[in-house]
């Protein structure tokens, strides 16, 4: 396998380009996302390649841009709609939560919505309350909606050609810090399936579960535990919805000791039902009551010393860890 | 005496389409209180002229979208009476094998892609099939109706923007029976013609006598050839009413029986039965034979659905992922 190192962002825009080569019913659109390339540079110099009509520049139209997703996919097309911020979810949670989830059930399995979501989350910018959100577990609470977020630009690519091969909804999630993270990425094709975890680092003592930009900051602070001769296994789930139940208890069942890291709110965060999947299938296996890391139950702060203490740091990894090592 | 272009077979079959609706819906509401049909019910009594009038101009392939008092539309496009009716009942039989139910009716075998019950949620959606059918290069036409309740929705201002900037081939055929729910149009809409917002997107608008199932057909005929030959979006605005409640057990306190009274005086079926009879198109022995025909293929419908099964209990889960 050749290697070669690319960034998150570049890893994305090969796999859009991929597919958009493979299969001609495949179509973005979104605010900014020609020329301009979108506000993060993942979809930059895609419309040279593909046109306007393949890449299409929107209104800011959040509800009509996914609606027109959904007509779309009802009728044959794949769209790979783009939300500029995760937070602008908001402006069109109708057509995520009654429409795209819910039109398959509601026909009877008459139709399917090939589409994927792709949104920029998370805080570390400084750019305030509604623009540094992560708010996954709204989404993951809703059937009939897949939810992926990766933390690598391997894992990107893969996860995302996946994504849009797949004939369901899915919410793409990508972490703001994580765009210029390089990483190895093969030049050979490859898919990474969803609803799969993966062991980030191998560990005896104590589980991590994670994902996104946490993975990151949980693997520096393992580093730390390690110097005092104590592994620590990373879970870095991937996809949010489906969860891989499997992956987890059979780590939780190894080392009997739980912490779960994420940057959305820790108040009815994914971390919640993570932990209620632990103690309603591997109760047995704990060694120590089940830990959580999770934002500080505020909208996001602007100022820069504000917006770090609301986020989970690595010292307040260290910190979960140790009071139950 | 008034001379009709259309061919006499086009307006029996309207005649038909529309009786077929309001007996369908008669039977529906005769069905529900008797306690054999779930949930709540909008039925579209007195409204049938524009679903049949738009759905005359259609093809198979073509396109529709519409709210959540949808069952005469659904027929229109040519569902089946035994299809909606099962799905009523929340029968495995029915067209969304009792997934959806009254408000969401869909059959895409005959184009139906959705009654919806969010107010305004189909307008975008059918753009996106619009998009979808220029993408692909096809010349289908999709139609969205939609009431004057969701003319005042954010959904409706994004969605014509975008059909009207991308010239897609939608046509939007608001339904203005002036009330949504209880809220009267002069209570709740800055203009009194909702078809002049047209302007605001640099499309053709037109009001339309909705009461009148030729003027519906001839208009949105229009609008329809314009979108098929690549035109653009219209915007069509059928002044209607509904004889009925907006859902069954409504108490009506919002409007007088004497406005009701005297928009039936203008019942679209009644209207076009006495034109048709003046024309001598339409005499009595034939207009009992249609009832006639109508009403057994309704209780064939009603049986068939009260002997079909309910779904699964083991299927609860089925349909949630392709």
């Amino acid at each position: 396998m050749k290697e070669r190192e690319i960034t998150f962002a570049e890893a994305l825009r090969e796999a859009l380009r991929e597919e958009m080569r493979r299969d001609s019913s495949i179509f973005l659109l979104g605010e900014d996302i020609g020329v301009h390339g979108g506000d993060f540079g993942v979809t930059r110099g895609l419309i040279y390649e593909f046109g306007k009509e393949r890449v299409r520049d929107t209104p800011i139209s959040e509800t009509a841009i996914l609606g027109i997703a959904a007509g779309a996919a009802a009728t044959g097309l794949r769209p790979i709609p783009e939300i500029m911020f995760a937070d602008f979810l908001g402006v069109c949670m109708d057509q995520i939560l009654n429409q795209i989830s819910k039109l398959r059930y509601t026909s009877g399995g008459q139709m399917k919505f090939p589409l994927v979501i792709r949104t920029a989350t998370g805080a570390g910018i400084r750019a305030g309350p509604q623009h540094s959100q992560s708010l996954e577990a709204l989404f993951v609470h809703i059937p009939g909606l897949k939810v992926v977020m990766p933390s690598t630009p391997y894992d990107a690519k893969g996860l995302l050609k996946s994504s849009i091969r797949d004939d369901n909804p899915v919410l793409f999630f990508e972490h703001k810090l994580l765009y210029k993270l390089k990483g190895i990425v093969p030049e050979e094709e490859y898919l990474i399936p969803l609803g799969k975890a993966d062991i980030k680092q191998e560990g005896e003592d104590l589980t991590i579960i994670t994902y996104g930009l946490m993975v990151h900051k949980s693997i520096e602070a393992s580093k730390e535990i390690s110097k005092e001769g104590k592994s620590i296994e990373i879970v870095d789930l991937r996809t949010l919805s489906p969860l891989d139940k499997e992956t987890i208890i059979k780590s939780v069942k190894k080392t009997g000791k739980v912490v779960i890291v994420h940057e959305a709110w820790k108040t009815c965060g994914l971390g919640a039902e993570i932990a209620a999947i632990i103690a309603e299938e591997a109760f047995d296996y704990l060694d120590a009551p089940i830990k959580r890391v999770g934002a500080f139950d505020t909208p996001i702060p602007y100022s820069p010393v504000l917006e770090d203490k609301a986020i989970p740091s690595k010292d307040d990894i260290i910190k979960a860890i140790t009071e139950i090592l | 005496m008034e001379q009709l272009l259309i061919p006499k077979e086009k307006l029996i079959e309207m005649y038909r389409k529309m009786l077929e609706i309001r007996l369908f819906e008669e039977k529906v509401a005769e069905v529900f209180a008797k306690g054999q049909i779930p949930g709540f019910l909008h039925l579209c009594i007195g409204q049938e002229a524009v679903a049949v009038g738009v759905c005359m101009n259609l093809r198979k392939d073509d396109y529709i979208t519409f709210s959540h008092r949808g069952h005469g539309h659904c027929l229109a496009k040519g569902t089946s009476m035994r299809k909606v009716m099962a799905e009523l009942f929340g029968k495995s039989s029915g067209c969304c094998k009792g997934r959806g139910g009254s408000m969401h009716l869909t059959d895409i075998e005959n184009g139906v892609l959705g009654a919806n019950a969010i107010v305004g949620a189909n307008i975008p959606i059918a753009a996106g099939a619009a998009l979808s059918v220029k993408l692909k290069g096809t010349d289908q036409v999709v139609v969205c109706f939609f009431g004057d309740g969701a003319a005042n929705t954010g959904a409706f201002h994004e969605g014509l923007n975008i059909a009207a900037l991308w010239k897609l081939p939608v046509v939007y055929v608001c339904e203005n029976n002036l009330y949504a729910i209880s809220t009267h149009v002069s209570t709740s809409t800055s203009v009194k013609d909702i078809a002049i917002r047209a302007t605001a997107y640099g499309i053709p608008g037109e009001i339309v006598d909705g009461m009148d199932v030729i003027a519906v057909y001839e208009a949105s005929k229009k609008a329809i050839e314009r979108a098929r030959k690549g035109e653009g979006p219209s915007l069509l605005e059928c002044k209607t009413y509904r004889f009925c409640g907006s859902f069954q057990g409504d108490p009506q306190e919002y409007r007088t029986k004497e406005e009701r009274l005297e928009w039936e005086k203008r019942c679209p079926i009644k209207t076009l039965k006495e034109k048709l009879v003046k024309l001598g198109i339409l005499t009595e022995e034939l207009d009992k034979k249609i009832h006639e025909e109508i009403k057994a293929n309704i209780e064939d419908s009603v049986k068939f659905a009260q002997e079909s099964p309910y779904p699964s209990e083991d299927e609860v889960g089925l349909f949630i992922f392709a």
